[in-house]
């Protein structure tokens, strides 16, 4: 099999993106935006929580405290300082990346459920404060007003359109570097502790080093998807940044399209994204979390290792054969 | 010869429980040293305080004329000190080849820098399996092996790191007559090959054959040291181990 290298995968990415792009610009529908956004953002949580969570085997159930920060570093932005939103996501980033490297910090010898069940605290923690941050809209939420539209290259497009471009680009710098990540000594290392942490150390792999490039990793991407949020809903309050479905979705994505590649929170993504958006239009909002639950226990009962793994486990017994 | 893993009077409790109490061990380079006692004796402890995966509230460990009391277990392998495990401990989720690959990348690396392209890491990973026989499961997982290999393939991973020193616990427990005559083959030629090789064991005839010296703990504590037909003998290894 031929492993196309890194450069070639993000020319081929970029591609698939400009075309895509080309596409929904042609098609020029705004709702194809708003749903399409909203997969994207959850192919860039579900990638981010992967590299913790799949890579390194590490559960975090605290993935809205990243998205939310991203989104309130923005809210923040806003009020203090205007900037443009490529530069409020490089502050997203930073900011959830800093908090992603003070949880590993805190947690490094933390495991198993210890781990998740401090993430989640972590959550709490985060809201809480929030809730009670009136610069930033406090309980009450905060407002952004968002232009209708945006000149880009000359061009005048649509907000949301730009909306969209964005998290398409994110999406993109997202896969290719869980991607780069996996191929690397650095995915070697992580899967090492997702399989057996004191074997590692006794092969030589900084384990607790590892770990915080993955927490640190994880946090930046999750706050990097949370940036533009605000301009994107509009009205940013607590219980939507913090909601229960970006904790939910961003584990049960990549769940269920496999947590042992890049591929696998893309396919999940796409998939429980897509069905769910699919019953916010023909039945209700309501049960996006009833099917993200439901797929969820099917899929650990048919395919524990997720679509890929059940493609690679066919494939590995084909072989055999 | 000055040694090369000097143990100096260490001391490990677990609560009110002592498992090692003022251990003193010297290991001799290209030296191969049996280390047995009762279940219960502290073996696993002292390994485990020697490798870094426990830390001795006592005392202090020397190796290769440095004392490592404050290093990291991974920092201990990048000095050279390789272990296994007593239940093999494979990376589950990747195939042979690439479980050698990890001391390759992350012990080798860093103690003598990059040196390796993806051919030289390949054509050493394909040596050290074959070596230990399992050259033709290069890209099988390691749930498709059988326990000798999993024994075999747990030994070639330590090798990987380019040891000193390997530390080679329980390699045996379970194993038929020939399988053990495999396991003490391979030891005894990476012996040859310049390991220093510390063997932790229960099956008395595989350590008789393999030890030039051999050391005996019960509870926690040293009480023989010496050529091995002599411990054997020693009034105080016959009754701990026959109770008289």
């Amino acid at each position: 099999m031929t492993i196309v290298n890194t450069a070639k995968f993000s020319l081929i990415a970029i591609a698939v993106a400009a075309a895509v792009m080309a596409f929904a610009h042609w098609y020029n529908v705004d709702y194809l935006f708003f749903a399409s956004y909203t997969i994207l953002q959850f192919i860039v949580l579900a990638t981010a929580w992967n590299i913790l969570g799949g890579y390194c085997g590490y559960v975090n159930f605290g993935s809205a405290a990243f998205f939310a920060m991203g989104a309130y570093s923005s809210v923040f932005m806003h009020k203090f300082y205007p900037l443009p939103i490529p530069m409020l996501i490089l502050i997203g980033a930073a900011v959830s990346g800093i908090a992603g490297f003070g949880m590993g910090y805190l947690t490094l010898r933390l495991r198993g459920s210890f781990f998740a069940i401090a993430t989640l605290a972590l959550a709490v923690v985060l809201q809480t404060l929030v809730v009670n941050w009136e610069y930033v809209g406090g309980s009450r939420g905060a407002y952004i007003i968002r232009p209708e539209t945006i000149e880009f290259a000359g061009i005048q497009i649509n907000y949301i359109e730009y909306l969209f471009g964005l998290m398409l680009g994110l999406a993109i710098i997202a896969l290719v570097t869980a991607r780069a990540i996996e191929r690397s000594q650095l995915g070697f290392g992580f899967a090492t502790i997702r399989d057996d942490e004191l074997a590692a150390e006794a092969c030589g792999v900084p384990t607790l080093r590892l770990k915080l490039i993955a927490t640190t990793l994880s946090g930046a991407f999750m706050g990097m998807a949370g940036a533009p949020f605000p301009y994107y809903i509009g009205y940013l309050q607590p219980q939507s940044a913090f909601g229960l479905e970006y904790a939910v979705n961003s584990i049960a994505m990549p769940m269920i399209g496999g947590t042992t590649s890049w591929v696998g929170p893309l396919v999940g993504a796409i998939l429980l994204g897509s069905a769910q958006q699919y019953a916010t239009v023909t039945i209700s909002s309501a049960v996006n979390l009833l099917i993200v639950g439901l797929m969820l226990v099917a899929f650990v009962i048919i395919a524990p290792n997720g679509l890929i793994g059940l493609v690679q486990e066919h494939l590995r017994k084909r072989r055999r054969s | 010869m000055s040694p090369l893993l000097h143990v100096d009077s260490i001391s490990k409790r677990f609560g009110g429980f002592v498992a090692l109490d003022g251990i003193e061990l010297e290991v001799q380079p290209g030296e191969r040293l049996g280390l047995i006692g009762p279940n219960g004796s502290g073996k696993s402890t002292l390994v485990n305080c020697i490798c870094g995966t426990l830390h001795n509230e006592s005392g202090s460990v020397r190796f290769d004329g440095q004392a490592i009391d404050g290093l990291a277990a991974h920092e201990r392998t990048h000095r050279g000190l390789a272990r296994s495990f007593q239940l093999p401990r494979p990376f589950h989720s990747m195939s042979l080849a690439d479980n050698l690959r990890i001391p390759l990348l992350y012990t080798v690396h860093a103690r003598l820098g990059p040196l390796r392209s993806a051919g030289d890491l390949d054509s050493r990973c394909h040596e050290l399996l074959d070596m230990v026989g399992l050259a033709k499961k290069a890209k099988q997982l390691p749930r498709d092996l059988t326990q000798v290999e999993m024994r075999k393939l747990e030994l070639a991973r330590a090798v990987a790191a380019e040891p000193k020193l390997l530390i080679a616990d329980e390699s045996m427990a379970g194993l038929s007559h020939s399988e053990i005559e495999d396991i003490l083959a391979l030891l005894v030629r990476l012996n040859e090959r310049g390991i220093t090789v510390i063997l932790i064991e229960h099956i008395m005839s595989a350590v008789m054959s393999f030890s030039q010296r051999l050391a005996v703990l019960v509870s926690g504590k040293k009480i023989a040291d010496g050529k091995p037909e002599d411990v054997v003998r020693n009034p105080e290894v016959v009754r701990a181990y026959l109770g008289q």
